[in-house]
């Protein structure tokens, strides 16, 4: 009996890691000793970082030459001043990036977009789609450049997107999300919002919809106090939690603890920050104009649930599924290991200030010139900020 | 070595022991004694009741039953009515206090925050009446009051979280939701908001009472344990004598630091210890928001916590022109 129930004990300890993680880990001090300011990362899934496809064929520096896509070809009106050459390159790549033909995609390969019949027609909605976003992929790179600002002592040349940075080669990259369902008035059924167990806030009770509020919404995300003592500043709990969600998210998305970019003694203050903070508040910048100025603008061209070539492309409630921090960091601080894959397809760069079509983001632009083209805004009207 | 065991190994039997009768006025009748019961008196006393409930144990058990009805009934209603869900998701569960747009409105709409305020108020109502009875249990028993005192600390504490500081604040949105793990992410929301509670000396004092007071419990258990043997467990009894129990329990620590309490102060350690936890605090939630916003700047200012070399990164939102 006596020997029974101290094996028992014995396994006790054993069942209790259960939980814990297994295998090697690597810890970095990045802040003052004492501060706890250290990032511990598992070996194993550092490895796996850097999953880059190589590019279909060379870009030779003749194939820049010739007729530019936008004479040769009919309806091209994001790549029309790139080479021939250079477009077709450009097509094979996002391709393999997007929809790959060997893919378990029915329609995949070039006709996932284009009617084989007449290349030029944008009778296939997937291709009206991919219009804008090129045209994102070249604001990104071209307006957003905080957001990939180097820390590490390096070059920031080249750092940026491309289809593949999120798509992984597959039409919806991974990780998306859409608005949560509305709680309903009545008692039965109303969780306010929170109080259910979710990825998205860690398992927390914490409120789960941060992304509406904060990633196309402009809900202030700021919580803490700048005066030690009561000021005109207001928060709620309830706000100070919706802003832990979307830190969790970031956390998880990320695959860092909170001292990656803050001093966890006093989050709010800049002072005692990281830079990479800086980089993620240009990212949560950058993720609402994604969301509202080129997912959200295309609006109907986004076919209702049920409908289309390749199943569902809208939440429960009809909005698009839109970005968030996993989308491209996909777990990892620095997508695919920090690989530059952008300095192989030049015409995913876009040009400063200048590479914002995007029709319907129009009138948004003349509303809130700061949220489309930061970079562009922020030379040109040096507004002061709220 | 029996007294060492985790369970207390010895368990009297006997005449069951109905205990003192009381001044006749105010004498109500006891229930029991019921009987012993052999796993009872492996934790402590075997003997089950004698109970003694009167009004206000009655009145205390019905405000309180009340209180985790409603309770209960919300987070059941919020899945739905599923009793599978409100198993599964029961650490998730919630009933949330009114929204921020209310302020301290007495009775917002029930299903968005009435039903927390009327919850809570049956609860307060709950705790206060046992805590009178705990008072006049005393009394009548001829003891004095030291529990009721204890009691009424930790009641300071619950009333500033969930009503002293909401009307200071002026909103029940401050106040703590009915939940388990809710209320642990209020705990982390409510240090973050103000910019961290460990710089609130009131909560480094309350956390360091709390540490004290199971540091206490442990060297007095311990010791009344290790001189078991010698009958230690009759504590006070022992207190005059030589080579008691008593006697080599404070010899103990005299040789170990130089220092020992007596068999009685070391209970007054306890209390104080153990009261001031929460005495302390409550003081500290009930500065959080009204007298200081943010306890780190605070503490800087008061050369209380260190202020680390500035690492120079810049507020993006205080740039000219940048993006809202």
């Amino acid at each position: 009996m006596m020997r029974k129930t101290l094996i028992a004990l014995a396994a006790l300890p054993a069942l209790l890691l259960g939980g814990c993680e297994i295998g090697t880990k690597v810890t970095e001090q990045q802040g003052p000793r004492g501060t706890a300011i250290a990032q511990v990362n598992h070996k194993a899934t550092m490895q796996i970082a850097a999953e880059v496809p190589a590019p279909p064929y060379d870009l030779t520096p003749d194939m820049l030459e010739g007729d530019r896509a936008g004479d040769a070809y009919e309806n091209v009106q994001v790549l029309k001043d790139i080479s021939v050459d250079e477009f077709n390159y450009t097509m094979a790549s996002l391709t393999e990036w997007v929809s790959p033909a060997d893919g378990n995609l029915e329609n995949g390969g070039c006709n996932y977009c284009h009617n084989p019949a007449n290349m030029a027609s944008d009778e296939i909605y997937t291709k009206v789609v991919a219009r804008k976003m090129l045209q994102m992929t070249q604001n990104i790179n071209a307006n957003w450049t905080p957001h990939f600002n180097n820390n590490y002592g390096e070059s920031s040349e080249n750092a940026g997107v491309t289809c593949w940075t999120c798509h992984r080669g597959k039409p919806v990259p991974a990780n998306n999300w859409s608005a949560a369902s509305p709680s309903p008035s009545k008692l039965a059924g109303n969780k306010l919002g929170q109080n259910t167990p979710l990825k998205q806030t860690a398992y927390a009770s914490l409120p789960y919809d941060s992304f509406s509020a904060y990633l196309s919404g402009k809900e202030p995300i700021r919580v803490g106090a700048k005066s030690a003592y009561p000021s005109t500043h207001k928060a709620s709990i309830v706000s100070t939690e919706t802003t832990y969600g979307l830190m969790m998210h970031m956390s998880q998305g990320l695959g860092v603890n909170c001292t990656f970019c803050h001093n966890s003694q006093n989050f709010a203050k800049w002072d005692d920050s990281r830079g990479q903070r800086v980089n993620a508040w240009y990212g949560i910048r950058m993720v609402r104009d994604i969301n509202n100025n080129y997912i959200s603008s295309l609006g109907d061209v986004w076919p209702a649930n049920g409908k289309g070539i390749n199943g569902n492309r809208r939440g429960p409630e009809g909005d698009p599924l839109k970005v968030n921090c996993a989308t491209c960091h996909n777990g990892i601080n620095r997508p695919m290991g920090g690989v530059k894959m952008l300095k192989d397809y030049p015409a995913l760069k876009g040009v400063h200030g200048t590479a914002v079509p995007a029709p319907a983001a129009a009138p948004v632009v003349a509303e809130e010139p700061a949220d489309v083209a930061p970079m562009a805004a922020a030379t040109a009207l040096a507004k002061p900020a709220a | 070595m029996a007294y060492q065991n985790i369970f207390t190994q010895v368990q009297l039997r006997g005449e069951l022991e109905p205990g003192v009768p009381l001044d006749p006025a105010n004498n109500d009748p006891r229930f029991g004694p019921f009987g012993f019961t052999y796993w009872m008196g492996k934790l402590g006393g075997a003997q089950l009741g004698p109970m003694y409930l009167g009004k206000l144990g009655i009145a205390a058990l019905i405000c309180g039953a009340i209180s985790i009805v409603i309770i209960g009934m919300n987070m059941l209603a919020s899945v739905n009515y599923d009793p599978i869900q409100f198993v599964r998701q029961l650490f998730w569960l919630s009933l949330e206090p009114p929204a921020a747009k209310y302020g301290f409105k007495i009775l917002p709409p029930l299903n968005e925050g009435g039903w927390w305020v009327i919850a809570g108020a049956f609860l307060t109502a709950s705790i206060l009446l046992w805590w009178a009875r705990t008072y006049r249990r005393a009394r009548e028993l001829g003891m004095g009051t030291h529990v009721a005192w204890a009691f009424a600390s930790a009641i300071w504490l619950y009333l500033v979280l969930g009503f002293i500081r909401p009307l200071a604040m002026g909103s029940w949105s401050e106040a703590v939701p009915f939940g388990i793990f809710p209320h642990l992410d209020w705990t982390a929301a409510f240090s973050i908001r103000y910019g961290n509670l460990f710089y609130n000396p009131f909560h480094a004092l309350s956390i360091a009472f709390l540490y004290g007071s199971t540091l206490l419990f442990a060297m007095h258990g311990a010791t009344i344990l290790a001189v078991g043997r010698y009958g230690g467990e009759r504590e006070i009894e022992q207190i005059t004598d030589r080579g008691t129990a008593s006697e080599r329990a404070a010899l103990f620590w005299r040789w170990t630091m130089g220092f020992n309490a007596t068999m009685e102060s070391i209970h007054r350690w306890a209390w104080w210890f153990a009261v001031l936890t929460t005495l302390t605090g409550g003081i500290g939630i009930l500065l959080t928001g009204t007298v200081v916003d943010n306890w780190y700047l605070w503490a800087v200012e008061h050369h209380f916590a260190e202020q680390y070399p500035a690492t120079g990164t810049l507020d993006p939102s205080t740039l000219p022109g940048a993006p809202q």
